[in-house]
């Protein structure tokens, strides 16, 4: 219990940094995702193209090689300096949006046919279809994947902690260089996790009874 | 439904209007691509001789070594995890209720703590206990890889391998409890092979989990592939700089190469699955792909209607 009581600020910042590293590189993720997502059912080929390459991609490529890209491919053809934060929201957002795009992509697929036919039939455009009719009827389906989807994503952001980004790994780390007992650290650690694991999975159960419909 | 639901057959305006879009985009990523390589050049990635490196026969060993160690680990973590699976599947769904409650408490730890953090732990108890452990004392950062990425998959394989038995119609194994069959015969001669083939492909997918979560190895500094080549840059000095962009782009080509050669393997095992006229419906191979992490299959499942997980 020492390891914890005496170094509770360490805790704390890590906590939040994973928090805030889950939060912004999450909100990412979505808006790249649903923006691939919708190139993925696009009308235009090369859209599609597209679409189909970003999810490959990044879905066969391991995190820790997209945080060395980061750090030393981006900065070079970007902006130089960016923040280790920035950097790492990045690697994290690009990589899990193509979960999210994946997610997307198979809850449009179980909208009902006949309310793309609808909205089509009186004369909505693809983005009006896609946007007003079927997006929001696929998010219930979406909201389930989408808690795994953001549950791996606080668990990837660990990574980040060993590229000096101050997180939960960051304290492990931190902690046991300073020759603490591994165990107890590891424990905490993963209570800490725990924590947030349950919450997010908790908070998506809420969403999914909200937005659930008697059928 | 097929995408060609949301929008009707192009007509002329339409087509016009495509082709624009066409045209943007593909201007668009032309730009975005001339841009980086056009950036490269003049940082001096591009130099022939920053590229020449990987014409020396130290470099082309240090990579060769780097991919063989990352298939070493894959290959025994990848073997380990699928029998470590398969014994916890069971476990959990051993009719004893204290097997089965340490069976459920195991999966749910390790499979809710990351990876890395479980890899880092193991490293650093096996280097602290290092004289009393033997060969595991002597390679650390390999075991802690191995047994990290062994514990961590097996737990997901064994969530896999238990939608896959319970995704088996109730009546199967009635009957065969009617034949007289006991609990071990139903087990290995009629839910296991079902399930196995059931979710052959997301079990391959997760694989390739395996396979991207060797690069883990990095932290804990086992030479695997991106280790490998990561010291090797920080060892050359070419024009007065480290080649690092040129190794990373060079291994990132080779990781995505292994990456994309396994997932195609889960997705032909998929069609071909759905081919054949067995009666058991194969799951998603883009179940899990990657979400390193959970309930395979629910991403991607409500398409066709594959085995449901675990209600």
């Amino acid at each position: 219990m020492n390891v914890l009581l005496d170094h509770l600020p360490e805790f704390r910042e890590g906590f939040i940094g994973t928090v805030l590293l889950t939060l912004s590189s999450g909100l990412l993720a979505m808006v790249l995702g649903v923006i691939v997502a919708g190139f993925r059912v696009s009308p235009v080929p090369p859209l599609r193209f597209l679409g189909a390459a970003w999810v490959t991609l990044f879905r066969n490529t391991p995190l820790t090689l997209l945080f060395l890209i980061a750090w030393f491919v981006v900065p070079v053809i970007f902006w130089p300096g960016l923040s280790p934060w920035t950097k790492a929201i990045l690697a994290l957002g690009f990589y899990t949006s193509a979960f999210v795009c994946e997610a997307v992509r198979s809850g449009i697929s179980t909208v009902p046919l006949g309310q793309a036919e609808a909205a089509r039939s009186i004369g909505m455009t693809f983005i009006q279809t896609l946007r007003l009719i079927v997006l929001p009827q696929a998010t219930r389906t979406v909201i389930a994947p989408l808690s795994s989807i953001f549950i791996a994503l606080t668990k990837n952001s660990a990574i980040a902690g060993a590229f000096s980004v101050a997180e939960l790994f960051g304290v492990q780390k931190l902690l046991s260089d300073k020759g603490f007992a591994i165990v107890p650290i590891f424990l905490f650690v993963a209570i800490a996790y725990l924590i947030i694991t349950f919450t997010i999975s908790g908070l998506f159960r809420l969403l999914e009874r909200r937005m659930g419909v008697a059928r | 439904m097929s995408s060609s639901v949301l929008y009707d057959a192009p007509g002329p305006k339409a087509r016009v209007r495509n082709i624009i879009y066409t045209v943007l985009g593909s201007a668009l990523v032309l730009g975005l691509v001339v841009f980086s390589v056009y950036r490269l050049n003049e940082k001096g990635v591009l130099e022939p001789e920053v590229w020449n490196i990987f014409n020396n026969a130290g470099v082309r060993a240090n990579i060769r070594d780097g991919v063989l160690s990352t298939l070493k680990v894959f290959a025994l973590a990848g073997v380990l995890s699928l029998v470590l699976g398969l014994l916890l599947a069971v476990a959990r769904l051993s009719d004893h209720k204290w097997i089965s409650w340490v069976a459920t408490g195991f999966i749910e730890l390790f499979r809710a703590v990351p990876l890395l953090i479980t890899i880092y732990a193991l490293w650093v108890l096996f280097l602290s206990y290092k004289d009393d452990l033997g060969v595991i004392g002597e390679n650390a950062s390999f075991w802690a890889l191995v047994i990290g990425l062994t514990v961590y998959n097996a737990c997901v394989q064994a969530e896999v391998l238990r939608a896959g038995v319970n995704a088996v119609p109730r009546g199967q194994v009635e009957a065969a409890y009617a034949l007289g069959l006991r609990k071990t015969q139903v087990m290995t001669m009629l839910l296991l092979p079902q399930a196995v083939r059931s979710m052959l492909p997301t079990i391959i997918s997760q694989l390739v989990v395996t396979l991207k979560d060797t690069s883990l190895g990095y932290i804990v500094t086992y030479a695997e592939l991106l280790f490998a080549a990561r010291t090797m840059a920080n060892n050359i000095i070419v024009n007065g700089e480290n080649p690092i962009t040129a190794v990373v782009i060079v291994v990132a080509a080779i990781y995505i190469a292994m990456c994309l050669l396994l997932s195609s393997l889960a997705t032909w095992i998929e069609k071909r699955g759905r081919r054949a006229k067995t009666g058991i419906t194969v799951a998603h191979a883009g179940g899990t792909g990657g979400a390193p992490e959970d309930v395979p299959g629910d991403v991607g499942m409500p398409m066709d209607g594959p085995p449901d997980v675990s209600k």
